[in-house]
Order: structure tokens, then sequence, then C-alpha cells
């Protein structure tokens, strides 16, 4: 077996992956069904009804899209750049600790002051965080994913320590967990009455600004030619290094960005579980859509729909929710082939 | 008397697409026992290819390899070796991490064996290594091997294997004349214990000295079968081009002032690749100045130092008459120093980048490219089509993916994209290398252009007879030693030789000392 | 001092070597898939199909030597996959990594969810016993900590010595070393690249596999989520600390693991008593960092690392 390169692919060849990726969740989901003992089209279609079969449905898949959108923006834009960022977990908890620290009364502020200040302080806890493992990729060659994977684990037993020592909530009955911030610190609901925060548009438009300097700045440019070939772009002048570490500052920030959009937007307070792994899911969110930034937005609305779907489905026929993260894993692989298959031919030899 | 019955290797139709290019259209060849056929061509006319199918590392599309009387399943060099065909490949296939015996026995013993052999196989080869006059030691880690000793290593393993046919694919290409003559020498001893060759070259005087029979390969066709004795170097040359090789017409130019030198420079080395020692040398304009030199001679790190890339360890580099403090490659562009990489494909262009894309990498971050961090990307492509106009780029059009171009397209760009600017320092770093003959034409002319124009051109290249036929003077690089400036004309190829050898430079040396003495 | 008295306990290095046991196996795999040549990112969902594969086996009426077989098998199975998708299709060994991760455990939960919908604590099994090595368990501190644990601790110090014996004197280990060197080198002495690498990852898959079970089978004696908690990512580290040496990798594995139990001691210590645990929890994470920072100056690694290799390619 041979891989032989296609020169022109189709335009047809090149939306091949993502369609891939859809029908391979639907395949999944209904064999696991079926060996849980369940009926595959029921199943399909709890999932989908559980997504966005009402409007209550609905709106918990764009809050759930929400961190999606920020975690899959911090990856596309890191892996973009070849920079494997694993440790968005981490950055989304960063995030979250800094809107807990400022904005639980230690700035008595009004909501126009103080929520932009809360992101710009997200923003920069996330880019702290993942400028460790950048600098030590750069400085001293050691392989990022290693080291963001076990900053995941390093910071959330910080931030269980803060959760049980000085952040610890007085009001909470012992339970780990922060106080709830300000409610000047509070994101405001997009429509009054629906559950649906601005952290929702703060992510599109965060989306869109990333789109901008992909496409149209120098920094872009540069984070594109270094994720593309190194040495070419060493070569050519481009300081590698300086834009390696300027995109591991804008992708910890974006995925700080999330962690500040939950606890703002939605839950109030910080807790151990504020994640369920968004920064792991970021990653298959980002492969999704194929690592273009407004891809990202269709693709977070997929994984959350599928992730609510499955909860609700769950509750109704009893197959785990383990279905869904199963889906997921499944069509990132399978995208990840088909990908290659659209610039590559397989010749048997 | 050679009889029909004699022949070991019939090579019948063999065809090879990758994709729209045909590297091997219908080739049909044959090797008689004790025989040297060399394979000729051009870089790019496909005689690598067709070894590799030959040993099995490619599969033909169409046609068969026969060898003694049994057809060889394609695609199977295990079986290409059981039938006693060795491959010495022209980029080493050599496992730095581990002995030279090890890389020997790699796979000969089954993988399903207990115990290496290691008494055994080391008798093997000294024996082996006494016989053909290879010198090795098998317990040396091959990590720590010069390039001849690896080549040796290499050679070691096809005869390890009782190979009777072997293939040699530019073998002397890393090698000094004396080196060379060595590897010749233990070929005429394989040749006299019944081995047969097949040596694939493009320098005319080693395949008129060493084989019996030529094949001529140009542009994936066999185009001449000769006997050695019935032909010489004009014919041969005339075969391989297809067109009369032009000798470029040059004025000897008079030289100008320094634009940049290297003053007893150093550079550490690196693994196997010797850094700078004590080098000194002027770029002046107006000047063609040549770099000849065995590949892997320092020749990267001088590209290295003069391009922005590396930073002397010791020694001063001066552009005018300024010493430089700082060294990057964008204070090299800015500096207005051109560079033309030695490899288009990994270094010089980004392969998924489109040719706009391409033609700004080193211009991108000023006017009127971008504008406080934001790109301008109608100037950018006015740029790309100016060039693709002026260096007679053939693509469909500036937002082509640069992958889809030939390499001497290629080229053409990277060299608008750097003359453009009128730089007053080039370095070509083998510029024309795997292009054919028209794009090697165009980028000689180009670089002469510049010349004419007052640049200095620093031309770096492993063909001797490019760096005599245009440079003004000429240095030689051995071991990371710089030899004095050569006035066009004034040496032959073998006096150029020696010091390739590393042995002008001890003459030298003793002469010093002997004037110091006096 | 105390800390001293637990530095020359026996009881002290046995637990360090209990605990350097699923390192041991797992750094093992790894090592071997990475020496031919594949980075292997499916390590931590491996473990943890293999602590549950090889659980379960047993819970459902298994002998335990068989539910090692059976956690073994699983993991080649995700090995394979992993392979294929990285070897001939030469797919980037970090995202399929990660993707064998992320399938390996969601799989595993949801098969436990399945196989057990209503337990609200993880129910135990007869896991393996510590068994004596007459005359060797009776040395003073070496006996105890070395000797005297379960089969399956002996089971990975043969494992250890199998690898290096493999890597070192066999044609076949040679083959391994040379395809993560120079997979060119193989390739023209007429082996197969992809056979090779794909066997390394396959039987590295099936070590992995094989840690973990040894946190559900012979450490603790039921299954629990986050059981395996990072130690595959902590492996990846130690193949690194290591450098890609089976002897030395097993050293690394004891050192971490002692440092481990250490931190679980000097928690009742004077000294550590008021230290919040969560900082000796994250020791482990915090020295593996710093083990590969130190490491990566001088690190020999394969020079053919994650670089996929296409025979015939132009």
């Amino acid at each position: 077996m041979r891989l032989e390169p296609i020169t022109n692919p189709s335009l047809a060849r090149s939306l091949g992956p993502p369609a891939v990726a859809v029908v391979a969740t639907i395949v999944i989901a209904s064999l696991l069904a079926m060996v849980a003992g369940a009926n595959p089209f029921s199943v399909l279609g709890l999932i989908i009804k559980g997504a966005f079969g009402s409007q209550f449905a609905a709106l918990e898949t764009l809050n759930r899209a929400t961190p999606l959108i920020f975690t899959g923006l911090a990856i596309a834009v890191a892996f973009k750049a070849k920079f494997w960022n694993i440790g968005a977990e981490a950055q989304l908890y960063a995030g979250a600790l800094i809107t807990v620290v400022l904005g639980t009364g230690a700035l008595p502020w009004s909501s126009v002051a103080l929520i932009p200040t809360l992101m710009v302080g997200a923003v920069i806890a996330g880019a702290v965080v993942l400028l460790v493992p950048a600098i030590l990729k750069t400085r001293f060659g050691v392989d990022e994913v290693v080291t963001t994977l076990l900053f995941n684990f390093i910071f959330l037993l910080f931030i269980s320590m803060l959760l049980e020592g000085p952040l610890k909530d007085p009001m909470g009955m012992g339970w780990p967990k922060s106080a709830r911030v300000l409610s000047e610190a509070r994101l405001p609901r997009i429509v009054d009455g629906l559950r649906l925060h601005w952290g929702f548009g703060l992510a599109i438009l965060c989306a869109v600004v990333v789109w901008l300097v992909q496409t149209r700045s120098t920094l872009g440019y540069e984070m594109r030619a270094v994720g593309l070939n190194r040495e070419a772009a060493a070569f050519a002048g481009i300081p590698v290094n300086t834009v390696l570490v300027k995109t591991a500052l804008l992708s910890g920030g974006l995925a700080a960005l999330a962690g500040f959009s939950e606890v703002a937007g939605l839950k109030g307070s910080l807790t151990l579980d504020l994640s369920p792994g968004f920064g792991y899911t970021g990653i298959i969110v980002a492969m999704l859509a194929l690592l273009n930034p407004l891809g990202v937005i269709v693709s977070a609305l997929f994984v959350a729909g599928i992730f609510v779907g499955a909860d609700s489905m769950s509750r109704a026929a009893g197959v785990p929710t383990y279905l869904a993260d199963m889906m997921l894993a499944t069509s990132l692989l399978l995208m990840v082939l088909a990908i290659m298959l659209t610039r590559f031919r397989v010749v048997r030899d | 008397m050679k009889h029909a019955s004699d022949v070991v290797l019939r090579l019948d139709a063999i065809t090879k697409r990758f994709g729209k290019l045909v590297a091997n259209d219908a080739i049909s060849l044959s090797l008689r026992r004790g025989e040297v056929v060399a394979l000729l061509g051009e870089n790019g006319a496909g005689k690598t290819t067709l070894m590799n199918i030959l040993f099995g590392q490619y599969t033909a599309d169409a046609g068969s390899v026969e060898v003694f009387g049994q057809t060889l399943p394609p695609g199977n060099s295990r079986a290409a070796l059981d039938a006693g065909v060795g491959m010495v490949h022209q980029h080493f296939t050599l496992a730095d991490n581990l002995t030279v015996l090890e890389n020997i026995t790699l796979g000969v013993q089954s993988l399903l064996g207990l115990r290496v052999k290691k008494a055994e196989t080391s008798l093997k080869i000294r024996e082996l290594s006494d016989e053909f006059r290879l010198k090795v030691d098998p317990d040396a880690r091959v990590g720590s091997l010069s390039v001849g000793e690896r080549q040796r290593v290499e050679i070691l393993k096809a005869l390890y294997r009782d190979v009777e046919i072997l293939i040699l694919d530019e073998p002397t290409a890393v090698l000094t004349p004396q080196e060379a003559d060595d590897l010749f020498a233990t070929l005429r001893i394989a040749i006299a214990n019944g081995l047969s060759i097949i040596f694939i070259s493009h320098k005319l005087h080693e395949v008129m000295a060493i084989s019996d029979r030529v094949a001529v390969l140009r542009h994936g066709k066999l185009v001449a079968e000769v006997d050695v004795a019935d032909t010489d170097k004009t014919a041969l040359s005339g075969l391989m081009m297809g067109v009369e090789a032009k000798a470029p017409d040059i004025a000897v130019a008079k030289p100008g002032k320094t634009l940049f030198s290297l003053q007893k420079v150093c550079t550490p080395n690196i693994k196997s690749m010797p850094g700078l020692r004590d080098v000194t040398l002027e770029l002046k304009a107006g000047q063609i100045i040549g770099l000849a030199g065995v590949s892997g001679n320092g020749q990267a790190a001088l590209a290295d130092v003069v391009g922005g890339m590396r930073m002397p360890s010791q020694g001063v580099l001066m552009l005018g008459g300024e010493t430089l403090a700082q060294w990057s490659p964008r204070k090299a562009v800015q500096s207005g120093i051109a560079r033309i990489p030695e490899d288009r494909h990994k270094t010089g262009t980004i392969a998924d980048f489109d040719l706009t894309e391409n033609a700004i990498l080193e211009g991108y971050n000023s006017t009127p490219f971008s504008r406080s961090g934001w790109m301008n990307w109608s100037k950018a492509r006015r740029f790309t089509s100016d060039i693709i106009d002026k260096y007679d780029v053939r693509c469909p059009g500036p937002d082509t993916r640069i992958r889809l171009l030939s390499g001497g397209n290629m080229q053409k760009l990277i060299l608008g994209r750097v003359l453009e600017a009128e730089p007053q320092i080039v370095l070509a770093n083998q510029p024309v290398r795997g292009l054919d003959i028209g794009a090697v034409n165009y980028v000689h002319g180009q670089l002469l252009a510049a010349r004419d124009r007052g640049a200095a051109v620093l031309l770096i290249s492993e063909d001797l007879y490019e760096i005599m036929g245009l440079s003004d003077v000429i240095h030689v690089i051995a071991g990371g030693r710089l030899s004095p400036g050569f006035v066009r004309g004034s040496m032959t190829p073998s006096q150029l030789g020696i010091w390739m050898a590393g042995q002008g430079f001890e003459q030298s040396d003793l002469d010093g000392e002997v004037a110091h003495a006096s | 001092m105390e800390i001293v008295d637990i530095l020359i306990s026996a009881s002290f290095w046995a637990a360090a070597v209990r605990i350097a046991t699923p390192l041991i196996l797992a750094t093992m795999g790894e090592l071997i898939c990475e020496r031919a040549g594949v980075l292997n990112l499916g390590i931590e969902g491996i473990m943890v199909a293999g602590a549950f594969a090889g659980w379960m086996a047993v819970y459902s009426g298994t002998g335990l030597w068989v539910g090692v077989a059976v956690a073994m098998v699983v993991g080649m199975g995700f090995g394979l996959l992993h392979s294929v998708l990285t070897v001939p299709f030469g797919l980037s060994q970090h995202v399929v990594g990660l993707g064998v991760t992320l399938l390996a455990t969601s799989s595993t939960y949801f098969a436990y969810r399945l196989a057990l919908p209503q337990v609200t604590s993880p129910p135990k099994i007869e896991a393996f016993q510590p068994y004596e090595i007459p005359i060797l368990s009776d040395i003073p501190l070496l006996g105890q900590a070395l000797f005297s644990q379960t089969p399956f601790t002996y089971l990975a110090f043969a494992l250890v010595a199998a690898t290096s014996i493999m890597l070192y004197r066999t044609p076949l280990g040679l083959a391994v070393r040379a395809a993560g060197e120079s997979p060119a080198a193989v390739a023209a002495q007429g082996l197969s690249v992809t056979a090779i690498r794909m066997g390394a990852v396959i039987v590295g898959s099936g070590f992995m596999a094989m840690g973990g079970a040894f946190l559900t089978m012979s450490a603790f004696d039921s299954f629990f989520f986050e059981m395996v908690n990072g130690r595959g990512w902590i492996c990846i580290a130690l193949v690194v600390f290591g450098s890609w040496m089976p002897g030395k990798a097993l050293l690394g594995a004891v050192l971490f693991a002692a440092f481990d139990a250490l931190q679980i001691r000097v928690q009742q210590t004077s000294l550590g008593v008021n230290i919040p645990y969560q900082i000796f929890l994250m020791a482990p994470y915090i020295l593996s960092i710093v083990a590969l920072v130190l490491v990566s100056r001088r690190a020999q690694v394969p020079a053919a690392l994650m670089v996929p290799f296409n025979k015939g390619e132009r």
C-alpha cells in the first residue's frame, strides 16, 4: 500500500472530512445504542430532541457551546502553529480563578468597568499559565504535549487547595466552592427571561476576531507559516520562537475566557466541577472545524448538541451518557483519516 | 568474450509514473556478468527511480525485472537481495545509533532468531574488509564515522549478503578524488570476483574511466546505449543534455569594493558536519565568487554565516566597513543579502502556501506588504504577478499553491523574490540542483546579470564544472578550511581536486612554516 | 528525624516498588513504541481500558492471570487501532494518540456503566496476594522491598528484563532500534518498516494495559473512575528520563514511586501535617516536568520518532 499525493483536490473531496465526522457519529450512536439494548432510532431521536427539540434544549445547547467555542478557538490557534496545547483545562480554570479572585468584592466597581477588567485579567491568567510550557519548549526543547497535560493536573490540585483554603465560601456550608461573584460581575442575559447569557455573544465575537487575525494580520501570517514549515519560516527571518510564544499567549487567553464566561455568565462561582473536560473537548471541536475559527462556531454547536442531547437521552432511555464521548472520539479519528484521504490517494502496490 | 548467456540482469520495458510525470518510459536494459554499465543522465532523468524499481523500493507500473533468469516480484527488496542484487544508495541508509556490525547484520538473520551472531558476523566483516580493501571497525558507532567510512559500510552491507549485482547511486558525490580512486579499486576487485555493476552518475569523466558500457537516460527515456570504447565525453554530453551544453561567454570582471567579509571566522562542528576554521573571505562587488568542494565540508556552515542563520563563535563579520555585532536572517535580508537556499522544498518555500504568500516570506513585515501589523494582500498579489511575468514563472496565477509548480518554476519564484530588490550580495547555494537545462541556463543568466549590475555573488555548488564555468575567483573549502582565491582560468580541475582533498592546505601550512623559519 | 526513619524502613521501599509497578509496565510499553519511532499518546486511555478489562474479567469469574491476559489483549486492540492510523496511513501521532485515549477512556466508562448500572460503591474482587520468594525475601530491607511483592510485580520485573534482552540481543530488537532511528536503513535491508512499527505499538500497548490492570488487580481491588489519574502522562516523561533504555526507565519509575510513597508518609509527620495535601499530590507531576527539562538537553531521542515512513516517497 502506498500514498500518492493528489495535486488538486476537488471541493467535494475537501468537504468530505466534516461530512464523514457527522455520519460517523450517527453510525456509532446507533451501534452503541444496540449494544445497550435500546432502539437506535429512538436513541438518535432523543439525542436530537434533547439538543434542539425545545426552546429550553436549544438554549442549553447554546450555553454548552459557549465554553467550547472558546476552548475550540484556543486549540485551533495553537494547533495551526503546530503548538500542541493540551492544557486548555488548566487555562480555563486560571481564567475562572481570576474572575473569582477579582470579582467577589476586591474591585467594587460597576459592570461597565468590572466586566472588561475581569476579562482582561482572565486572558492574562490563561496566557501566563501556558507561558511556562511555551518557554520550556522554546528554551529547552521540552515537548509541550506532556508539559501542558501534566499542568492540568497540577493546576486543578492548586484550585482544590485554594477552594478548601483562602477562597472557601464562608456561606458555603463546608462545600469546596468559592464565594459568588458580585452581581456587577455577572454577564447579562442576551434576552431577558431566557437562560442564554452574553458569553455566547462574546464567543462569537472572539471567533470573528481570531479569523481576522489569522487571515489579515501579520501575526496570523507568521503563525500559519510557522505551523506549516518551521524551517522555511526561520530561514526567511520570521522570529519563530517569538511567534510560538505569542501563539501560546493568544491560545491560553482564549481558553481562559471560557472559564470567565462559565463563572460570570452561568455558574456565578468557582467549583471543582466547573469544567467537565471542556479543555479536552475543545480538541475535538477544533479538529472537526479543520482548525478554521469560523468553523469552530459550527462544530462547537454540533458537539454541544451531542452532549446535551445525550444527557437528555440518557435520562429517558438509560443508555450511558458516555455514548457522546465515544461518538466524538470515533468521529475525531475518522475525520483525521478523511482529511488525509483528501490529500492522498491510496494506491495498491 | 562475453556471451548472451552471460546476461545476469534484464530490465524489460520498465515504466513508472508519479502523477503526471513519467519518470521511466519503457526502459529496457541488460547487464552481463563482470560488466560495468554506467547509467548516465542529468538530475531528474530517471536513473535513481529505475534502480529503486530494480531493488524493490518502488513498484513499476509496467515491465518486469529478471535476475539470473528469474522474474523478481515487484516492490520487494528482500526478494531482490535474496536473488543477489544489492544497492548502495546515494543518501546512505544507515542507523547512526547502531554499530557498523549491527547495521550490516540488520535483516540478515531471521527476526525470530534468538541471538545476534556477533562473533561470526565480525569475522566475516573483517574478511570482506581485507579482501575488498574497505577498512572499517565493526564495533564503531556509525554516527561517529566520516562520509567515506560510511560509504564503505554501505558497500560492505551489500557484499556481506553475497550479492552478485551491485548498484551504486552517485557514489562519488560525497568523496574526494582520492577516495573516489579507492572506491574504483574496490570495484575492480569486486569485478574480478565475478560481480556485475551498475553505476549511476552524471559525471562524464568517471563514466569514461570505469565503465564498459553507458546507458544514457533523458527525461525518463533510454536515448542511447554505447560501448565506452566507441564514444567520448562530448558525444555523451550531447546525448545526455539533448542540446549543446552552453558554455557561458563571460568577460573577466574587475573586482569592485568589498561588500561583505569574514575575518578568521570559526563555527562549531555539528554532529558530523565540520564547522568553519579560521575562514577569511571577501565578497567584492561585480564578481562571482565560486566555492568548490565536496559536499559536507563546511559549505552549509558558510552559507549559514553569510545568510544570517548563524553568528560565528570566533572571528568577525563585516558588512561594508562595519563590524556586525548582531546577525540574524532578518538582518541579512535588510542588509541587502539575497539568499537562494540549498533546498527549495525544505527551506526555500512553504509547500501549502500560495505563490503570493511565498513571495513575501522575507518582506511581509514592512511596507508595502503590511502596515502596523495588518497585511496588504492586494499589493502582495501585484508584487507576485510582477515576478511571475518578469521571471517567467509558469503557473496558473499568484493564488496557486506552490507545491503544484515544477522545481524550475519554484526556483524562478525564489530568484524573483530575492533579486527584485536589486540586492548588493547574492548567496546562491546549489542554485541549479535538480533543474532541467532550460532552467539551469536561466538561473545562471540571472546570476551573471546580478554580477554585471555590481552585486557580489557567492556561488556554492557541488558541480566543479559549474563553478569553473561561472566564477571570477574560486575558493575551495575542505574540512571547514578555505583555500586562497584562484583567479578564473588559473587552475585545472585536478589541481582544484588536490585542494578539495585537503592536501593543498597541508602544503601551504608547510610553506608557511618554512617561511617563518627562514 | 522522621523522614530518615521513613527512608530506611523496609515497608516504605516495599510500597515504593508496589506503586512503581504500573509505571514500570506502562513505561516499558511506551518505550518499545518510541524506540520503533512511534509516540503513543493513547497510553493514558489504554491504561484505563486495561484496568477495567482485567478487573471485569475477574469479576465475571475468570482467574487472575486470565484477567491479566484479557487486559493485555484489550490493550493490543487499541494498539492495533493506533498503529493502523499512524503507521501505514501516517496520520498525526499527536492527534491519533489523544483520540485513542479519549476513545479508550470513554468506551471503558460506557462499558462499566452498562455492566454495573446500579452500583454506588465499586465492587471488589479477590486481588493478587503478595508471594514471598523463599530465602530472598529474608534479606534485610531488599528482601521485603523486592521479593515480598505480588506475582504481578514479579511479572513486571521479568518484562523489563525481557524487553532489555529483546532490544539489545536479538535480531528483532535490532530491527526495532533501527526503525526508530533510520527507517530507510530498515527498508533497504529488505525488512518491513510498517510491520516492525505496528508490532512494536501493539505489543507496547499490551504492556500499557497490563500496567493499568495492576491498579485494579493488585494495588487495589476495585475499579473506579479517575483511577489512572495521569499516570500515563508521567510514563511518557519517564521514557525520556530513562533515555529510552529499559534499565534506566525502571530506576526512574522506582524513584518517582518512592517520591510518591514518601509524600503519603510525610503527610503523617509533624512536618507534613501543616502542608495542604494537594501539594503532596502535585509533587509527582511537577517532578515529571522537572525531569523532562533536565534530560531534554542531553536527550538521545530516536531520530525517526514521530516521522512517518513513506516507502518510495519522492
